[in-house]
């Protein structure tokens, strides 16, 4: 009797055993869900990102004349010699085209947009402006030079290019009226349709954004001839000078710390504890500092904001990344290579420099890359110390005015007149495809070096 | 030097004479070779570069500082306190009103969305990394994660001015303005989420097999063994990832000058839909235009890059001290 009453109270433990253990189980579960769904959240995220940015490269664009090309010459206008847009030019001075504001165009390192760059400058002598105009104009203040004298200079001075930009920009008069993404080009034709019929000489076209003509271009005010080839360029010196200075200062300070320091000395040890911090200060701060030293303290030397400016600043940004992932290159070299090293005889140096880098170089250099994908990405830092938002001509050394791809995306971005989020959406890609080059080299090199070591 | 001993042994048979010459020509005793020391030097220079660095920062925030603390109204008296700067709430540099509480409002708004977002996510995804995914899995899932960790945040600013403000406008209609913290917070959090993920994982997966192996000897699921075994010893590397995450949500720049505000604005309660600017937004748009040397403003930017510099540090210093002693338990 007191058995199966016994057994019975058992089966109906196991019972509420057997099912809290199937609700643990399902609550374990549901976590499951959680934890995959937001791993799957970080993979949308790219998705989104990507998309967003690849959406807006490719798409139906209306263009808005105010004089059709036609109109001025048979041949399209990009086919056109110097002189005869210059001609184009004087023939409509006075009444689209004012030669007092296409001057302010030829500002190097202006202000952003012409008029702005006009009105900001009109008291300046034109000769302090811009470099080579005529020593008989020189000392003539920009906003008291007479038509027919901007005309002369403009003549005188304006590349083809300028000239191309000029006739276009005041009489063409070519802008983008309104600029669809690729899924509103394939999924809401109605609303093109919209905009063609309430804007009848509105030119409706396919743009592939992301062209040649973008990468050659230098920028302009208008979206539809604007390029990126002079922010690319500065993207490149900067780079090569940021890594003339952050290589051999990021290398040596690890070998030192690898090689020579016992970690003994209060000097060692806060130059280790010292970049572990540096690591983790926001780039601004960087900026900060090249403000106050390279752009304002070492002006005589470095000019300004320059691209040696921008270099040294970005130089200190990537330093801690390049000297520890160095360290940890470093550390990977097995300690027999060195011994062996040391027992024929070699010095410390003859050690470091013949056995332990070559062994390490590979995983040098993936830190390296890295740092450089660091520095090619950053805008903070730049906008601090003062990029120029608009440049006309090609950067051509250490102490040219400069502008980056990331600056120009920022730069773009803000603006929110139409075509502009296309460019700079080309622009973006084109960042990106540069990034993912780089760290496919990284990971390639990273495979590389694993293998070296282990064979 | 072996083979001219035995050469000379078996010609002539001076032996002696001749160790003692060798013996006079290498002498263990003789310093290092003065181009290695002279390398030495030199390395040790490239290391102190780095303490250059940070003695530059300081130098330059804090001189910059004193100057802004030092500058008069055009009346002759102090633009500004340390008690005005710290607790008053309008930023007005033209009309020298220094009050950091608007910029720091913004700040800490867009930081607590963004870890909002970015923790639980980013744990989330830490957890099903090291506890559930294969490795295969894992092989393919962690590299993509860390795509998104080296996408530069300038193309973060130009995901939420172009499509997380226009869906949040789409959700929430007329309330939510073009420039909002809501948005820039968001995409943040999406930027530091792989950061939190990917130090975390570290975390977890150093927590020793024989914890859980004792869990599930113990008869607990592997929720009961994550959620109770494996989280709390790995804690204290979860909190220095948190910490991290939030230090870069306090630095970051771009996304929060494209998308939270091109004006300080102070608002309480705390309304996540308008535009604010954060301070780093703020050194940005400021120092962007031309900045004239010496004025108030030019120095006032650096007053706020010292509070930021500062804060940063700290919280920095702190998660290197939580994951240290961290790593000392398992030791």
């Amino acid at each position: 009797m007191s058995a199966t009453a016994l057994d019975q109270s058992a089966l109906r433990q196991e019972d509420s055993f057997i099912r809290g253990l199937r609700n643990r189980h399902r609550f374990g579960a549901i976590w499951k869900r959680f934890f995959q769904g937001a791993t799957i959240f970080g993979l949308i995220a790219l998705i989104l990102l990507t998309f967003n940015v690849l959406n807006r490269v490719f798409g139906y664009v209306a263009i808005v004349n105010r004089i059709e090309p036609s109109s001025l010459s048979d041949r399209p206008l990009e086919e056109l010699s110097a002189e005869e847009l210059g001609v184009i030019l004087i023939e409509s001075a006075g009444a689209s085209f004012n030669p007092r504001i296409g001057l302010a165009n030829l500002i190097p390192g202006g202000l952003g947009t012409q008029n702005s760059n006009y009105i900001a400058n009109r008291d300046n002598p034109i000769g302090e402006l811009i470099p080579n105009v005529p020593a008989e104009y020189a000392a003539i203040p920009l906003g008291e030079i007479t038509s027919e004298q901007a005309t002369t200079i403009l003549s005188t001075i304006a590349t083809k290019e300028d000239l191309l930009d000029l006739v276009k920009l005041y009489v063409v008069g070519e802008k983008v009226g309104d600029a669809w993404s690729l899924t509103e080009s394939l999924f809401n034709r109605a609303a093109i349709d919209e905009y063609a019929a309430a804007n009848p000489n509105a030119k409706i076209e396919f743009r592939n954004w992301l062209s040649l003509t973008f990468l050659s271009n230098r920028m302009s005010d208008n979206p539809l001839v604007s390029g990126i080839r002079i922010a690319l360029l500065g993207t490149v010196w900067v780079l090569v000078f940021t890594i003339l200075v952050a290589f051999p200062l990021g290398v040596g300070t690890a070998i030192y710390l690898q090689e020579y320091s016992t970690g003994d000395t209060w000097l060692e040890r806060v130059i280790e504890t010292n970049i572990r911090n540096l690591a983790g200060v926001p780039s601004i701060i960087y900026g900060l500092l090249g403000l106050a030293i390279f752009v304002r303290t070492l002006e005589p030397i470095t000019q300004g904001r320059t691209v040696i400016s921008a270099a040294l600043t970005m130089s200190l940004l990537i330093l801690p990344i390049i000297i520890i992932n160095a360290q940890e290159a470093l550390r990977a070299v097995p300690p027999s290579l060195r011994e062996a090293s040391f027992g024929l005889g070699a010095t410390k140096w003859q050690t470091v420099w013949r056995s332990v880098l070559p062994a390490a170089l590979p995983g040098i250099l993936t830190g390296t890359i890295l740092g450089m994908s660091r520095a090619i990405g950053e805008t903070a830092p730049l906008v601090i110390i003062g990029a120029a938002t608009f440049i006309a001509t090609n950067p051509d050394g250490p102490l040219a005015r400069f502008t980056v791809i990331p600056i120009q995306i920022y730069n773009w971005t803000k603006d929110a007149r139409p075509g502009y989020g296309e460019v700079s959406a080309a622009a973006i890609v084109l960042l990106l495809i540069v990034l993912l080059t780089f760290n496919a080299v990284a990971i390639y090199l990273r495979q590389r070096f694993r293998r070296a070591l282990q064979g | 030097m072996t083979a001219q001993v035995q050469q000379v042994q078996t010609k002539t048979g001076r032996l002696t004479a001749y160790k003692q010459d060798a013996a006079d020509q290498i002498n263990i005793n003789r310093r290092a070779r003065p181009f290695d020391d002279f390398i030495r030097a030199l390395l040790l220079l490239a290391g102190i570069v780095s303490i250059l660095t940070t003695i530059g920062i300081v130098i330059v925030l804090g001189n910059e500082t004193l100057l802004f603390i030092q500058q008069l109204t055009p009346e002759g008296e102090p633009a500004v306190t340390i008690g005005e700067f710290l607790a008053t709430t309008e930023w007005q540099p033209v009309g020298y009103k220094f009050g950091i509480w608007p910029l720091l409002e913004a700040t800490l708004m867009t930081s607590f969305v963004a870890i909002l977002v970015a923790l639980p996510l980013g744990l989330g995804a830490a957890i099903y990394l090291s506890e559930y995914a294969t490795r295969q899995v894992r092989d393919t899932l962690k590299p993509i994660l860390e795509i998104l960790a080296g996408i530069p945040t300038v193309v973060y600013g130009y995901f939420a001015v172009t499509f997380m403000t226009p869906l949040l406008q789409a959700i929430g209609g007329d309330a939510v303005q073009f420039y909002n913290t809501l948005s820039a917070g968001l995409v943040m959090g999406i930027m530091i989420l792989p950061t939190i993920a990917s130090m975390s994982e570290d975390a977890l997966s150093a927590v020793p097999r024989l914890l859980r192996e004792a869990s599930y000897g113990m008869g607990a699921t592997k929720f009961e063994t994550i959620s109770k075994v494996i989280l709390p010893a790995a804690l204290s590397g979860i909190l220095a990832a948190l910490i991290v995450g939030i230090s870069r949500a306090v630095g970051e720049t771009m996304i929060v000058a494209l998308a939270a505000g091109a004006g300080p604005n102070f608002t309480l309660p705390p309304n996540f839909l308008v535009g604010a600017e954060t301070i780093t937004g703020h050194i940005a748009r400021i120092s962007g235009g031309d900045l004239s040397y010496n004025s108030i403003d030019y120095n006032s930017l650096f007053s706020l890059g010292l509070a930021l510099f500062v804060f940063t540090l700290l919280l920095n210093m702190l998660s290197r001290y939580i994951s240290n002693r961290f790593r000392e338990a398992y030791q």
